[in-house]
């Protein structure tokens, strides 16, 4: 099995099942979720095929690696591979894929080819979302990550809540806008390269010596796409308005896996192809990202809309995340890549019971609930751990990579690691609030609803599993991580900085 | 000079498909004349598609083998011409296939049957009912696209210049013929006739400033006259350059030479707009090459930053405007003016590679906006085209392989991966930063930027195709098979551009080099 192409695999079997959903006949159009959760489970099984086939001690940057001419004149390879990082968004998106179809298992009520094509374009965006983690070739992620945009465009223009079209709109032209300036800069940064039919790879393009000026610019190119995706104050204004009228499925993926595209990519294109660009722009990049944290908070904690909210959430954990991944210390770095999981996992609970809320009670509004725990007590239940993990209660997922983050970062930072922890009150306020609001209170009259199904069940279990399981013993994650996060930080160029413990404080030896 | 005449050489082979369509061109003539009113419009089609295959069999074939300058240096038989040739010829293709179309009308459906009745005259009344049609558009169509196939071959000015009449006069009255809308579509035709005169004037003047400062017409005289000459015949040079530039730039309708293009797109017939904004812009683009690589390019550190400047505006004005546009033949028309600004671009990366990547742009634009203009036919209101953007309304829950066949091609013309229009993008941008300079990242940076202005145009009518309701009776026809194939030729090929580009990028690169 040495040679199995995982990576394709992982694509080529969602494509199969979106293309077969897709040309379904229309009275079979009802079988089309589940086929569509076979499918995702399938590609799930490859993914923890290629897991095993992972190596942790393995001295290249890239494993399961797939290398085959694509576009020789241009210099464009079809190069897949991963690396601690990559593979464990894969895996993530993998794993959240099957939960979002089940949890949109009646997203369409009115079935027929609607139904079928929801289904096909979430599949089509899993076969996306594995491809752009995997793409070792700049021109090759560059294709994958505005290919991105097409399935949820229609997911959302075609599927979500009012004013849809205007918010599928809105997200598009700022990915467009952020992917066409990436554009230039990914045929510069080509030029600046060894170019020939091999010139896009990025281990070709790795360790080059660019003109600083050159440099600067090609950063910036890079890093105004991946902040609108991320997304990033000031470019964020398109995230609450395409989550919180998307499906809870879809804003699920989108939150959850898509925005990673943005911290990855700053990750493995910012800083690794721009070391010198990068430590020359941390300074503006940090404040930015302490502005998206407070900036995000406040903003969840006036929201009324519960998608919305959740939205806003993410762009404060986005902050915290690039606060990481900028602050180049190993901790930090380790901390911003755990933290984009755990992120992914826990917002994916927020939305998902949201939306089994919204489902019930037919609206969006914070205010339209109150008293819950006494209608849905389970609903409730499991809304409050995904709440709690979001913000980062020990025990749960969030709060071993938050604390990386803000340790990392402190070791650098001093002050700015102080500010940022102060986001953790302001994430308890807006949780625990939003609760305070939906589910407690004197239980509403008159109104009775259904509690956790078993398909709901299955839903969230896999979600509060990791919480739990990467709360206590994130282990195994971090050893996956580790050595990718060594990796970039040694092309970045930059080492922790050493520990200064004053000899008289000596006793206060926690770092 | 040589007292004795000595009859100049001509390659035939090199020249044969040239020859096949003047010749397919002058049968459809008799045609016309002779052949019975019932069976005309079966033999014109069947004419014309026999005539552009065997052109693109000759030149295959044979006209490869046998490249050079004939016919005294007036042709030039290179990579740069045959690659355009056969471009033309397979777009040329798909177009008639498109202008053939009767939806159960006597003649092609998308032309009057009788252009010189006075519109809405019982003249014009009595030739619908007796079921005329205008067989003669297809001749008509066959000696403008021999034009196309003389106009990036020219190796002289004079060449050049009727190769720009030739193309040009057909296109005129082709212009003129809708059956629908003909008062727009004759002030369409006017339109585009005056002011194509006037740039062809403008062509002439700068050839004869031209000639007057090398004292030849020939693009390799002219070229090692500008590397030997000193500065003394300077103001000859510039102007000239200038306005030959002008005659050529209005050919493609860059901007300021645009403001017919939309007037045209809209009033003439859809499946010649569709056939002009393809084969038109692809010569007029290969002559462009031509003499900005082997006419005036040694000058060219004088008029780059114009031309750069141009295409700027180009694309400015272009994206800009289209989104102010309602009518979709408009829209497409001030999107086929970014297009040509984005073309610019990639000419004035003066490297062969530029070369490459302007003609796949040429080919796969061609292309998509032939079957965009091809879909635009279909859709109808009760007898007229459906050319407003809101009667597209939810055309996507109605029609839904017609929708998704424009959304395709909408998402081409925004340059999405996947799709030739990315493709193409980067094949004339890429360039455009590796030897452009400073000026070619700039114009390459406003590039993206415009895409991105057009891209909000293009999902805009996208969104409406699928996500609003329908309003009105618009239906999509059932096109012919004939229509079907050449909408599938068009798409397939813009799929396959844009996932696996090689073979014809390959091909493009290997055919760049011009002969000087």
């Amino acid at each position: 099995m040495d040679n199995f192409p995982w990576l394709t695999a992982m694509m080529v079997v969602p494509l199969i099942g979106a293309a077969l959903i897709a040309a379904l006949p229309s009275a079979m159009a009802a079988r089309a979720k589940e086929l569509a959760l076979a499918f995702s489970v399938a590609t799930l099984a490859l993914g923890v095929g290629a897991l095993t086939q992972f190596d942790l001690h393995s001295m290249q940057q890239f494993q399961l690696t797939e290398t085959h001419s694509w576009i020789e004149s241009f210099g464009v390879s079809y190069a897949l591979g991963v690396d601690g990082i990559a593979i464990t968004l894969i895996l993530m998106a993998a794993v959240l894929t099957p939960v979002c179809i089940l949890a949109a298992w009646h997203d369409v009520p009115e079935g027929g080819s609607r139904e079928k094509n929801y289904f096909a374009w979430t599949l089509l965006l899993l076969a996306f979302m594995v491809g752009v983690f995997a793409a070792t070739d700049v021109f090759l992620f560059y294709v994958f990550f505005e290919a991105m945009l097409i399935p949820v465009y229609f997911l959302i223009g075609g599927y979500g809540g009012p004013g849809r079209q205007a918010a599928a709109v809105k997200f598009l032209l700022f990915s467009l806008a952020g992917g066409l300036v990436m554009l230039a800069a990914v045929i510069g940064l080509y030029m600046q390269g060894p170019r020939g039919p091999q010139g896009f790879l990025i281990n070709s393009l790795t360790g080059l010596n660019i003109d600083p000026t050159t440099q600067k610019w090609l950063w910036l190119g890079f890093f105004i796409a991946f902040a609108v995706k991320a997304p990033m104050w000031p470019v964020h204004t398109w995230l609450p308005d395409a989550a919180g009228v998307a499906k809870p499925a879809t804003a699920t993926l989108l939150v959850g896996v898509l925005d990673k595209v943005g911290t990855y990519g700053m990750i493995r294109f910012c800083l690794q192809l721009f070391p010198d660009a990068s430590e020359w722009a941390t300074p503006v990049v940090i404040a930015l990202a302490v502005v998206s944290i407070f900036y995000g908070a406040f903003a969840a904690i006036a929201q009324n809309d519960l998608m919305r909210l959740i939205a806003y959430t993410s762009i404060s954990h986005f902050g915290l995340i690039v606060l990481g991944i900028f602050a180049m210390t190993t901790t930090a770095h380790a901390g911003a890549a755990l933290y984009m999981i755990n992120h992914g996992f826990s917002t994916a609970a927020l939305f998902l019971v949201a939306g089994m809320l919204i489902a019930r009670r037919g609206s969006t509004k914070i205010s339209d609930y109150g008293g819950w725990q006494r209608v849905v007590p389970a609903i409730a239940g499991v809304f409050l751990i995904s709440g709690l993990s979001s913000m980062a209660l020990p025990g749960l997922s969030s709060f071993v990579s938050e604390f990386l983050v803000l340790a990392g970062t402190f070791q650098r930072y001093k002050g700015v690691g102080a500010i940022a922890a102060l986001s953790i009150v302001l994430a308890a306020l807006y949780i625990l609030w939003m609760y305070k609001r939906m589910m407690t209170g004197p239980r509403p009259e008159g109104v009775v609803h259904r509690d956790l199904t078993w398909r709901e069940k299955f839903v969230v279990a896999p979600l509060i599993l990791s919480f739990l399981f990467l709360g206590v013993y994130p282990k195994p994650v971090l050893d996956i991580l580790n050595p990718a996060v060594q990796r970039v930080l040694t092309e970045v160029g930059v080492s922790d900085p050493s520990p200064v413990v004053p000899a008289a404080a000596a006793t206060e030896s926690e770092k | 000079m040589d007292s004795q005449f000595t009859a100049t050489a001509v390659n035939y082979w090199a020249i044969m498909p040239i020859l096949i369509v003047f010749g397919g061109a002058l049968v459809g003539v008799l045609v016309e004349a002779f052949a019975p009113r019932s069976s005309r419009h079966s033999i014109q089609v069947a004419l014309t598609l026999l005539t552009v295959v065997l052109a693109f069999g000759a030149l295959v074939w044979k006209s490869v083998d046998d490249q050079g300058s004939t016919l005294a240096g007036a042709l030039m038989i290179d990579g740069p011409t045959l690659f355009l040739q056969g471009s033309v010829l397979l777009l040329s293709f798909v177009a008639v296939l498109l202008m053939a179309e009767k939806f159960g009308s006597a003649g092609a459906d998308a032309f009057t049957p009788m252009g010189a009745a006075v519109p809405g005259s019982p003249l014009e009344a009595a030739a619908a009912r007796a079921g005329w049609g205008t067989g003669e558009v297809f001749p008509l169509a066959l000696f403008s696209i021999a034009g196309m196939m003389i106009f990036p071959a020219a190796g002289d000015l004079l060449t050049m210049f009727v190769a720009l009449e030739v193309l040009s006069l057909p296109l005129y009255i082709l212009t003129g013929l809708a059956r629908r809308r003909r008062l727009l579509s004759q002030e369409a035709a006017l339109k585009y006739f005056l002011l194509g005169s006037f740039s062809s004037a403008f062509f002439l003047f700068g050839s004869a400033l031209l000639y007057g400062y090398a004292g030849s017409i020939q693009f390799g005289q002219i070229s090692a006259a500008i590397s030997a000459a000193g500065v003394e015949l300077d103001g000859l040079l510039l102007p000239g350059a200038f306005f030959v530039l002008v005659g050529l730039l209005f050919k493609v309708g860059a901007v300021p030479f645009h403001m017919w293009t939309p007037d045209v797109y809209q009033g003439a017939p859809t499946p010649v707009t569709g056939f002009m904004a393809a084969c038109t812009k692809l010569a007029a683009f290969g002559a462009i090459l031509r003499l900005a690589y082997t006419g005036i390019d040694a000058d060219r550190w004088d008029w780059r930053l114009a031309v750069g400047a141009i295409a700027a505006l180009t694309m400015i004005v272009g994206s800009i405007l289209s989104v102010a546009q309602t009518d979709i033949k408009r829209l497409l028309a001030y999107s086929s003016i970014a297009h040509a600004g984005f073309i610019l671009v990639g000419v004035l990366a003066f490297d062969i590679t530029g070369v490459t990547g302007v003609m796949f742009y040429l080919l796969a634009y061609g292309l998509a906006t032939l079957a965009a203009f091809g879909v635009i036919a279909l859709v109808r209101d009760g007898n007229t085209e459906a050319s407003h953007i809101g009667q597209w309304a939810g055309l996507g829950r109605r029609h839904p392989v017609v929708a998704g066949v424009f959304a395709l091609l909408l998402l081409t013309f925004a340059g999405i991966p996947l799709t030739s229009g990315f493709t193409s993008k980067f094949a004339a941008f890429a360039p455009a930063i590796a030897h452009g300079g400073r000026m070619g990242a700039v114009l390459v940076v406003i590039g993206v930027l415009c895409s991105a202005i057009t891209a909000f145009v293009y999902v805009r009518i996208i969104v409406l195709m699928y996500f609003s309701d329908a309003k009105g009776e618009v239906v999509a026809l059932t096109p012919s098979v004939l229509t079907t194939l050449g909408l599938a030729i068009a798409v397939i090929l813009t799929i396959g551009l844009g996932i696996f580009p090689s073979p014809v990028l390959d091909l493009a690169g290997q055919a760049s080099q011009f002969l000087r």
